[in-house]
């Protein structure tokens, strides 16, 4: 199956890559943004779920800085496969 | 006293933290695949992009099979020394406190830098006296430090007033392990060790490594720090 991991920075961590995108949003006339948060996606087919947090908390996300979420997710139109 | 300085794929240090080792005494390269220490007496992890980076600073070479060997290593109380790169790989494979976040700025920093020895009480510092200032260059985009808690005493380097670089938690530039014999750090000592360079300041540290320990400061170590015999 399709895993997908959203990983977060914690909250309360200076974010300054979500800084600077709020501030070039209205810069293109975009308005009423706010707390804009910049963190990763990955995607992977597993075959046991359930082994996706336990790959967060060693290697995929640092839990010290970040919070991650672990979903299943449908496959990409192309399948996945490589060109 | 014989240096262990460990070269990743990707690092790009190493080679003149071999050179600053040998102004101090032997020094030998460890390459990542090792899985052992070659038996020297203290092991630098130097500055780079180990394994590109990839995914975070240091979240791939913690798991090299030379890594094994030198968490052995010191959590049996062998001196680990961190520079940069180096201090990203000893936060994420736990033998340090905290973590390194991007610059505040989100730029690259390359700048000479001066640093606090805030404590002298520690194998890398012992050549140092409290408050003495070293003159040291700094080169990264992830050196913001962050942890939730630090105690006062695992500071060992503070950026001097005005000199911090990235945005780091409390000035901090570099922190020991509680036990006092992992130390990480942003700054690049190696870079600094001869005056041609502007500055031999960086040299202080390596010299520290070098000096056999006073006798009466060396705790006994016991429970789960205590040597492998």
């Amino acid at each position: 199956m399709r895993a997908r991991v959203l990983i977060r920075p914690k909250e309360g961590i200076l974010d300054p890559q979500g800084q600077a995108v709020e501030q070039a949003l209205p810069a293109l006339g975009f308005r009423g943004v706010s707390n804009v948060h910049v963190g990763r996606l990955i995607e992977l087919d597993v075959e046991d779920l359930s082994q996706v947090p336990v790959m967060c908390e060693r290697l995929l996300a640092n839990p010290l800085i970040e919070d991650y979420e672990v979903m299943e997710a449908a496959r990409h139109p192309n399948g996945g496969a490589l060109r | 006293m014989k240096f262990g300085v460990v070269r990743f794929p990707g690092s790009c240090d190493e080679v003149d933290a071999l050179l600053a080792c040998r102004r101090f005494g032997e020094a030998e390269l460890l390459w990542h695949k090792d899985p052992d220490l070659h038996g020297v007496d203290a092991v630098v992890i130097p500055g780079g992009f180990s394994y590109g980076d990839y995914l975070r600073a240091g979240a791939i070479a913690r798991f090299a099979p030379v890594m094994e060997a030198v968490i052995e290593f010191a959590r049996a109380g062998g001196p680990v020394l961190g520079i940069c790169n180096g201090f990203q790989v000893l936060c994420e494979s736990g033998l340090l406190p905290g973590a390194l976040l991007p610059n505040r700025s989100l730029r690259f920093v390359c700048r000479q830098v001066e640093v606090v020895v805030e404590n002298p009480d520690s194998p890398f510092t012992r050549a140092c006296d409290s408050g003495e200032r070293l003159s040291v260059p700094v080169k990264h985009e992830t050196g913001r430090y962050y942890a939730p808690v630090v105690p006062e005493e695992q500071v060992v380097l503070r950026y001097a007033p005005g000199h911090n670089p990235n945005g780091s938690q409390d000035d901090i530039a570099g922190v020991c392990s509680a036990e006092r014999n992992v130390l990480g750090l942003m700054p690049h000592p190696e870079h600094a060790v001869d005056p041609l360079t502007g500055s031999a300041d960086g040299g202080r540290l390596f010299e520290s490594l070098a000096l056999a320990p006073p006798a009466a400061a060396v705790a006994p170590l016991t429970g789960a720090n205590a040597p492998v015999r």
